[in-house]
C-alpha cells in the first residue's frame, strides 16, 4: 500500500489538494451551523442552566438525562411521537404510492396532475394546520355539518380524535413529497420489464408486487427515511392544533416547553439531545438494516 | 407448438397513423419466420401484436387455430426475447428463468429441474445464482433465451435479440439461435433490421416496409427473385445496382454498355420501353479474369473512382454516366430506399476477386452477365417479369 501511496503523481496530489480546498467552504459552513449547535447542546445538557435562576448552575453530569428519562411525561410524549410517525408515514406511503402510480401512468394532462398533486406540499405547515383546525372546529368548522358526524363533536377535546385530525393534516401536507420521491423511483424502472412480465404471465397485481415493489425498494427506503425523520420531529401541527393538550404532546413540543417556556436550558437541551439520538438511531436503522443493497445486487 | 396466422391484421394509432397495414402472413408449425425491414417499418409492432402487448385494430390473429385477438399475453402461451433482454434485475438467473413457471404455480422441484436443464443447454449452469448486472452481454442474452425455452411455449417471439451484442458475438449467437430452434422445433417469429441475420437464420423471410408486407419467401428467392425495387435493394450487401435503361429491339441500352436480352428478359420488358435495370455487384467481373466465359457476357470499359479491399474480395466503384439517374433516384425514393435516394444512384458497385488489378483512377475492362439482369418498372418500382 505504501508503494501505491508514494506512486501518486504531483498532478494527482495537487488535484486532490484542490478538491479539499473546493470542499472546505461548504465543510466549514456545515460545521458552523450543525456541529457547533449540537456540541453546545450536549455541553448545556450536562449542566444545570435555568435562566430563571441564573446564579445556580454548574456541571451536573447525566443528572438532566436521568430527570428526563425517569419522567412519565417523556415516555408518554415518546409514545405519542412514535405513534404519530408510524401511522402517518404508513398512510403516506400507501397513498403516495397510489398517487405516484397515477402520476406515472397519467396520459392526459400529466403536467396538470403532477402540479396539482404538489400544491399541499407548497403550503406553509402552520397555515395548513390552521386550515385543518378551522375545518374541525366544533362551532365554525364544516366537518361537523357533514352527514353521519355529530354536530357537537369536539375533535380536539379527546386524545385519539385529536390525533386523527393531526394525522390527517400531516398526511395531507406531506403525501405529495412522498409521492414525488416514489415517482422518481418508479421512473427508473424499465417499461420493458413489464412487457416481459406480461408475457411471462404476471397479472397486474403480480407485476406490482414482483417487479415494481422490489425494484422500488431503494426509493421506498429513502422516502421512508426522509419522512420518518421528518415525522419524528413533528411540532408545528400539534403546536397549532392542541399545543400538547389531551396528552397529544410530542417530544419536540416537550423540548420547546422546557427550553423556551420554562427557560430550563439544561433540561431542554437534554431532551433535544435525546431527540437527536432517536433520529440518529432511525437513520442508522434504515441505512444499515434495510437499505444496504440495491435490487440488482450491487451495494449502495 | 402451433401455427400462427395473421389475417388482414392492422394496427392503427389514435392519431390515424397505420403502423401495420392489412398484414396477411401464415407461419407454419415449427417454422422459423423472420420479419425484416428498416426501422419504423412496423415489424416490431407486428411482433408485439402477436405477443398481445399491442392491441390489434383490425383483422384476426390466430395461434394454434384459435383466434387470440382478445386474449392477454399470459393466455397466449408464447415466450418472448426482447432486444434489451428485459431481465428482472432483482432476481438471480435461476429466478429469472423460473419466473414464468412460478407464476403458473408449477411445482418447485419441477421448476428447478427445467431451469437446470435449460441452463445446461445454454452453458449457464455456473451463473445460475448470479444477478443479471454481473453477467456479460452474451450471458444476459442467453438468460433471456433460457427464460423463453423453460416454458416450452407454443411459439417464440424474438425482437432483435442479437442487436445489442458486438459483431463477433452476434455471429456466434446467430448460430446458437439457429441450432436451438432447429432442435426444439418451436414456431419462431424473429424480428431484425439486419438483412444478414434474416438471410442466414430463417426458413422464410417476410420483408416489410412502411407497415406493408412486401414479399414473403425463402432467403434464396428473395435474393434472386425480388418482387420490387425495395426488396431488391434491401436484401444483399453491397446493395443491388439500379441503372436507368432503354429496351430497344431485343437489347437494353445502359449508359455504359448495350446488353442483348434473353427470352425471359424480352418477355419481361414486353416491347421497347424505359426500365430500371438491377444488377448485383457480383454479376460484374474483371474481364481479364473471366477466362473461357468471356464470350458469354458483355464487356465494357469504365473508369474506377473507388476501390475497397475486403481481403477476400474487392469492391470497385464506377460512375454509370447515366443522364437519367434522377429517375432512378426518384423510383428508389418512392420505393423507400433511402441510400439511393440520397444521390448514389449514378454509382455502380462491382464485386471483384482479390486478384483483380482494379485501381482507383484507372480504366478497367468489366464483364457483365446478361442473364442476371432484373427489370423494374420506373413508375411503380415493381419487378417486370415475363
Amino acid at each position: 500500500m505504501s508503494q501505491v501511496k508514494t506512486a501518486i503523481s504531483d498532478r494527482a496530489r495537487s488535484e486532490r489538494r484542490l478538491g479539499w480546498l473546493l470542499c472546505a467552504p461548504a465543510a466549514i459552513a456545515m460545521l458552523a451551523v450543525t456541529a457547533y449547535p449540537i456540541g453546545y447542546a450536549i455541553v448545556l445538557s450536562l449542566q444545570q442552566v435555568d435562566l430563571r435562576f441564573p446564579d445556580e448552575g454548574g456541571f451536573v453530569g447525566l443528572q438532566n438525562y436521568g430527570a428526563v428519562l425517569s419522567s412519565d411525561l417523556w415516555w408518554t410524549d415518546l409514545f405519542n411521537t412514535i405513534f404519530l410517525s408510524v401511522i402517518s408515514v404508513s398512510i403516506e406511503l400507501c397513498l403516495g404510492m397510489v398517487i405516484a402510480l397515477v402520476m406515472h401512468r397519467a396520459i392526459f394532462g400529466r403536467g396538470v396532475v403532477r402540479t396539482s398533486v404538489l400544491i399541499p406540499y407548497g403550503i406553509v405547515t402552520v397555515v395548513a394546520a390552521f386550515s385543518w383546525q378551522f375545518a374541525f372546529a366544533p362551532d365554525t368548522g364544516f366537518i361537523n355539518h357533514l352527514p353521519f358526524i355529530a354536530d357537537d363533536k369536539d375533535w380536539f377535546g379527546e386524545r385519539f380524535s385529536a390525533f386523527s385530525v393531526i394525522i390527517m393534516a400531516e398526511v395531507w401536507k406531506t403525501t405529495p413529497f412522498m409521492a414525488l420521491l416514489l415517482l422518481a423511483g418508479l421512473t427508473t424502472i424499465d417499461d420493458g420489464l413489464y412487457d416481459a412480465a406480461k408475457v411471462d404471465g404476471a397479472s397486474a397485481w403480480q407485476r406490482f408486487t414482483r417487479i415494481t415493489l422490489p425494484l422500488m425498494k431503494p426509493a421506498i427506503l429513502v422516502a421512508l427515511l426522509f419522512r420518518t425523520l421528518d415525522a419524528f420531529r413533528i411540532f408545528d401541527t400539534i403546536f397549532i392544533m392542541t399545543n400538547g393538550a389531551q396528552d397529544t404532546q410530542s417530544v419536540s413540543i416537550l423540548g420547546y416547553q422546557q427550553l423556551i417556556s420554562r427557560l430550563n436550558l439544561g433540561l431542554g437541551s437534554a431532551v433535544s439531545v435525546l431527540i437527536f439520538v432517536c433520529v440518529l438511531f432511525i437513520a442508522v436503522f434504515f441505512v444499515k438494516f434495510l437499505g444496504a443493497r440495491q435490487p440488482d445486487g450491487s451495494s449502495t | 407448438m402451433a401455427e400462427i396466422v395473421l389475417d388482414k391484421v392492422t394496427k392503427k394509432y389514435g392519431d390515424g397513423y397505420e403502423a401495420v397495414k392489412s398484414m396477411d402472413l401464415e407461419i407454419a408449425d415449427g417454422e422459423f419466420m423472420i420479419l425484416v425491414g428498416p426501422s419504423g417499418c412496423g415489424k416490431s409492432t407486428a411482433l408485439n401484436m402477436i405477443a398481445g402487448l399491442e392491441d390489434i385494430s383490425e383483422g384476426e390473429l390466430s395461434i394454434g387455430g384459435e383466434v387470440v385477438n382478445n386474449r392477454a399475453p399470459r393466455d397466449r402461451d408464447i415466450a418472448m426475447v426482447f432486444q434489451n433482454y428485459a431481465l428482472y434485475p432483482h432476481m438471480t438467473v435461476r429466478e429469472n428463468m423460473g419466473f414464468a413457471l412460478k407464476l403458473a404455480k408449477v411445482d418447485g422441484k419441477e421448476i428447478d429441474a427445467k431451469v437446470e436443464e435449460a441452463a445446461a443447454t445454454l452453458d449457464l449452469t455456473e451463473h445460475l445464482d448470479r444477478k443479471p448486472a454481473n453477467l456479460s452481454g452474451g450471458q444476459r442474452q442467453r438468460v433471456a433465451m433460457g427464460r423463453a425455452i423453460v416454458r416450452e411455449p407454443k411459439a417464440f417471439l424474438m425482437d432483435e435479440p442479437l442487436s445489442n451484442l458486438d459483431a463477433k458475438l452476434r455471429v456466434q449467437m446467430r448460430t446458437e439461435v439457429a441450432e436451438l430452434q432447429d432442435r426444439l422445433g418451436t414456431t419462431t417469429v424473429y424480428v431484425t433490421h439486419d438483412q444478414t441475420e434474416a438471410m442466414t437464420l430463417g426458413d422464410r423471410v417476410a420483408v416489410m416496409k412502411s407497415g406493408v408486407l412486401q414479399q414473403v419467401d425463402s432467403p434464396g428467392n428473395l435474393y434472386n427473385d425480388p418482387v420490387n425495387l425495395f426488396v431488391a435493394g434491401f436484401i444483399g450487401s453491397p446493395s443491388m445496382n439500379f441503372i436507368h435503361g432503354q429496351v430497344n429491339g431485343g437489347e437494353v441500352e445502359l449508359p455504359f454498355a448495350t446488353i442483348p436480352l434473353n427470352d425471359d428478359l424480352k418477355g419481361a420488358a414486353g416491347g421497347d420501353r424505359e426500365v430500371i435495370c438491377g444488377i448485383r455487384p457480383e454479376h460484374f467481373e474483371d474481364a481479364e479474369l473471366i477466362g473461357d466465359h468471356l464470350g458469354d457476357g458483355v464487356t465494357f470499359e469504365a473508369k474506377i473512382n473507388l476501390v475497397e479491399s475486403m481481403g477476400s474480395e474487392l469492391y470497385a466503384y464506377f460512375e454509370s454516366g447515366s443522364e437519367e439517374s434522377g429517375k432512378v433516384e426518384e423510383a428508389a425514393s418512392a420505393a423507400g430506399l433511402e441510400a439511393l435516394a440520397g444521390g448514389d444512384a449514378g454509382q455502380v458497385v462491382t464485386r471483384l476477386p482479390p486478384e483483380s488489378k482494379a485501381k482507383r483512377g484507372e480504366t478497367l475492362k468489366f464483364w457483365v452477365d446478361p442473364d442476371r439482369l432484373l427489370f423494374f418498372d420506373p413508375e411503380s418500382g415493381n419487378r417486370l417479369k415475363s
